[in-house]
């Protein structure tokens, strides 16, 4: 187990027990939650999680903050889209689409890290996001290829589309959706493990004393830059990769679902607020995150009914206005808990 | 004047004295006022000239923008500047060149200048001849000593031991953080063996 | 070149004129991209239109950016909320605008002006105001960490963006032009927007006004050296931190300028626009030098020209092309055309 885990021990108690759970809800959500809608949210909660734990690879591990994440993302889920609109349904596009994004998301990584990197870190923000928006219009152009703003729907092989049935197990009838499911949350997970070992290697620490200083790390004889372009392409080839997942579960790409800045907003508030720098803080953060949002927007739908006689306070307690909410929340978190739910709940500060 | 091996601590006292770092115990007193925990700022308007050890020149700024930035007042005033030119005379040349261009002896002229543009109580001086040419650290010695005679005092924190010499009337030697020894310039010039114990540096005497 | 011809007498101070002219390069840029626009662009008259188009495009983005650049270099603080003032000042100038719809439907050009006049100066008090909180309940807390910063002022933006939906809904609004400053005039055989050219003018002034108050001020030479030296600054006796509050709210109320400048322009008006013109901001400050307002200038024309020659001669690499010239230029020149001395790292 320890060895799964990369010898990265959740370190408290009430941790340990959330992860379980969420693992055990993630790993049975078919048999537990039946319907559609929650088996949607599952794989999302799986696909999400991945992002966010790549994100924090850059953000937590590498202390580098980039606006391009969704744009990596995008690129793993618009290539399968892409080579299974050319190919046809087959594994063998799914896998070459996932391939194509992958090496894409690692070369333009290394591209906007050795030109922005170089210079200087902050620039890195400033550049990733630039270069996120102007690819978001550019694949909202290129109608030919990407399907514009409509984006494109995906044929998958039958096995994995819910027409596809196979019996049943434990009065469940098993269809290719569940298989589907289980196809994204083994991928997600492996992936997760595979992350697990990079920020627990010899790589990851020297990441870790470069987060906390560039420039004794540098002193020491670590090439900073190096490290830093390293970790941005692994960040965003792994994103890449949920990307692929993601259309495959899907079945559909477009820009708001893959490229969108809301998104990318809703990343870097779950990485914060789960806790940056420890991996776990993306499981805990997304697990609460999604439930948040369907929770939290119903009691604002009734609190904004309840005071509508009220002048303005309804209106920002609308529903809608969760975003303003979540906004706070994560301005009070980065001055008052930087380590996340996370680092609250492993006593350290 | 204040002296000591390299890492002692002196020019961690001279910018804890200004306020640019905390001190994590002690008082600070100026005139027997408290002046730790003001900003530099205050602390610099209570009377204190600071000559930092990296000169602090502002180098997109003029020789003259330098200057004026100095004069709390406002306008320099005409016959400090005069004696300042007289000092060094190759601020008048550059009078209107970036600072950046200066060489590095003029540099150090322009960061000491800036610093006596105004009467001052105290002035910190930090290191001022490192680094530099014996003809140019002679007209630093030249125009310390003429503001001293003006009456100032002056606390300088110096390496080069014939410039301490000639310009210290008291010393206090510091290592590891604390003053370890206090007297009179003229004991401690006197004294070679005390100068190798305390600072574990042989001094020439030239 | 004329003067590379052997010369046996050379001195340290005299330069080869390359070598002089190098730092005068980026000022140089501008009329050659101007010049570079007119042959490749057959048409003179549409040249001369898009010419100002571009020129009112690039005032107005550094309009909004001189006052990023100069907090950044000041106190070393990037403001990723900087978005949230050009939209709340554009919405904040576009609702006087219409509630002085009595002013602005005149034809009267003084009445119209006037009228323009209250929505900037409205702007900028709200936005300048909001730059005062914004510096002292999000910004004071994370100085000295660019991390923090960027996270906690993106947590700025988005609740500034939510409260614009809270206090004027979630629809865009539309914003006419004032009656006098509808249309264009015809100068040379182009047409010219009337509004166009009196942005132009506008941030002219705004460079100049800068300019004056940077070079020949007290407070400038103390801003001046404090992007360089805040420390320095201080230990002579002035308050930095109380010249940075002023900066930030300044460049505040200028982005609040910008804001009402970039709603008459486009005539509509909507939460996020502030941030999507963000990202022309973010290739200005950096392509010009991260602390500099010359380099905020010319970097700000440059991409304003890019953005509109490019979108007439090839509409789908307006914003590719921005990005190709922040490549370029980053590559030519790392730290921004103006790079900016710092006393430390």
């Amino acid at each position: 187990m320890m060895r799964l885990l990369s010898g990265d021990a959740p370190r408290s108690r009430v941790l340990a027990l959330l992860l379980a759970l969420i693992l055990l809800a993630l790993a049975f959500a078919p048999f537990l939650f039946p319907g559609s809608r929650s088996l949607e949210t599952a794989a999302r909660i799986c696909v999400v999680i991945v992002l966010v734990a790549s994100y924090d690879l850059l953000l937590g591990y590498g202390g580098i903050v980039s606006f391009a994440h969704t744009m990596f993302f995008g690129m793993g889920a618009y290539g399968v889209a892409i080579a299974a609109d050319r190919m046809g349904p087959g594994y063998d596009a799914l896998a070459l689409g996932a391939l194509a994004g992958l090496i894409a998301a690692g070369i333009v990584a290394l591209l906007v890290a050795l030109l922005s990197l170089r210079v200087r870190a902050i620039f890195f923000a400033m550049i990733t996001l630039a270069i996120a928006s102007a690819v978001a219009v550019l694949v909202s152009q290129l109608s030919a290829y990407t399907g514009g703003e409509d984006g494109m729907n995906l044929r998958i092989p039958r096995e994995l589309t819910p027409a596809f049935r196979m019996g049943e197990v434990f009065g469940l009838r098993i269809t290719g959706k569940i298989l589907n499911y289980y196809l994204v949350f083994t991928g997600c997970l492996a992936l997760f493990l595979v992350m697990l070992r990079i920020v627990n290697s010899p790589f990851g620490r020297v990441m870790l004393a470069i987060r906390e200083n560039a420039f004794r790390a540098e002193a020491i004889g670590y090439r900073v830059v190096v490290y830093r372009a390293v970790a941005t392409c692994l960040s965003a080839m792994i994103a890449a990769l949920a990307g692929s997942l993601f259309a495959i579960w899907l079945r559909y790409v477009g820009p708001s679902t893959t490229l969108g800045m809301e998104l990318m907003m809703d990343i870097l508030l779950i990485v914060v607020i789960g806790g940056m720098g420890t991996m776990y803080g993306a499981v805990v953060g997304t697990a609460i995150f999604v439930l948040a949002q369907n929770y939290l927007k119903e009691l604002m739908g009734g609190l904004s009914e309840a005071t509508s006689a009220l002048p303005l306070i309804p209106d920002l307690l609308s529903p809608d206005r969760w975003l303003l909410w979540l906004g706070v929340l994560f301005i009070l978190s980065v001055y008052f808990f930087p380590t996340g739910i996370v680092g609250r709940l492993r006593g350290t500060r | 004047m204040l002296l000591g091996r390299n890492g002692a601590g002196k020019t961690t006292t001279l910018r804890t004295i200004m306020g640019l770092w905390q001190p994590h115990a002690g008082e600070i007193l100026l005139d027997g006022a408290h002046i730790q925990g003001l900003n530099p700022a205050q602390i610099a308007r209570r009377g204190i000239g600071f000559v930092p050890e990296d000169m602090g020149i502002f180098s997109d700024l003029t020789v003259e923008e330098n200057i004026r930035l100095a004069a709390l007042s406002g306008q320099p005033i005409p016959e400090r500047l005069e004696w300042i030119f007289a000092a060094f005379p190759a601020l008048r040349t550059f009078w209107h060149s970036p600072a950046g261009t200066l060489s590095g002896g003029q540099k150090q002229m322009l960061s000491v200048a800036r610093a006596m543009i105004e009467d001052r109580e105290l002035y910190l001086i930090d290191e001022p001849s490192k680094g530099l040419a014996p003809a140019i650290v002679a007209t630093l010695a030249r125009a310390l000593k003429d503001l001293k005679e003006r009456g100032a005092s002056i606390l300088m924190v110096e390496q080069n031991f014939s410039l301490a010499r000639a310009l210290g009337d008291h010393v206090a030697v510091m290592d590891d953080g604390r003053i370890t020894w206090t007297g009179t310039m003229a004991d401690l010039a006197g004294d070679t063996t005390l100068q190798e114990r305390l600072m574990g540096l042989k001094m020439e005497s030239a | 070149m004329s003067n590379t011809a052997p010369s046996h007498a050379p001195t340290i101070t005299r330069l080869p004129l390359a070598e002089r002219l190098k730092p005068w390069l980026p000022v140089l840029l501008v009329p050659v991209l101007i010049l570079l626009g007119f042959l490749a662009i057959p048409a003179t008259s549409s040249w001369l239109t898009l010419t100002v188009s571009g020129l009112a495009m690039g005032m107005m983005i550094f309009v909004i950016a001189s006052g990023m650049t100069l907090v950044f270099g000041l106190m070393d603080v990037i403001n990723f909320g900087h978005g949230a003032f050009i939209s709340f000042g554009a919405f904040v100038g576009t609702s006087v605008l219409l509630a002085l719809g009595a002013m602005t439907g005149a034809p009267s050009l003084l009445l119209n002006l006037l009228a323009v006049a209250g929505a900037v100066l409205a702007a900028m008090v709200v936005t300048g105001g909001m730059g005062w909180a914004f510096e002292r309940v999000i910004v004071r807390p994370v100085y000295g960490s660019h991390l923090k910063q960027i996270l906690v002022t993106m947590g700025g933006l988005i609740v500034a963006e939510q409260l614009i939906y809270v206090i004027w809904g979630g629809h865009e609004i539309v914003i006419a032009r004032p009656e006098t400053l509808k249309g264009a005039f015809t100068f040379a055989g182009a047409a010219l927007e009337k509004y166009r050219v009196l942005a132009v003018a506008v941030g002219l002034a705004v460079f100049l006004a800068l300019r004056l108050v940077l070079r020949r001020t007290k407070l400038g030479l103390i801003v001046r050296a404090g992007v360089e030296n805040p420390e320095m600054v201080q230990a002579m006796g002035y308050n930095i931190t109380r010249v940075f509050v002023g900066v930030f709210v300044a460049g505040s109320a200028l982005a609040g300028l910008g804001g009402v400048m970039w709603a008459l322009y486009q005539e509509v008006i909507t939460a996020p626009m502030g941030n999507e013109i963000m990202i022309l901001v973010f290739i200005v400050v950096i392509i010009g030098g991260l602390g500099s307002v010359e380099g905020c200038f010319i970097g700000a024309l440059t991409v304003g020209l890019v953005q509109n020659y490019a979108a007439f001669l090839e509409p789908k690499l307006a914003l590719i092309s921005n990005i190709a010239l922040m490549v370029a230029i980053l590559m030519w020149r790392p730290m921004g055309m103006v790079p900016v001395v710092k006393a430390k790292g």
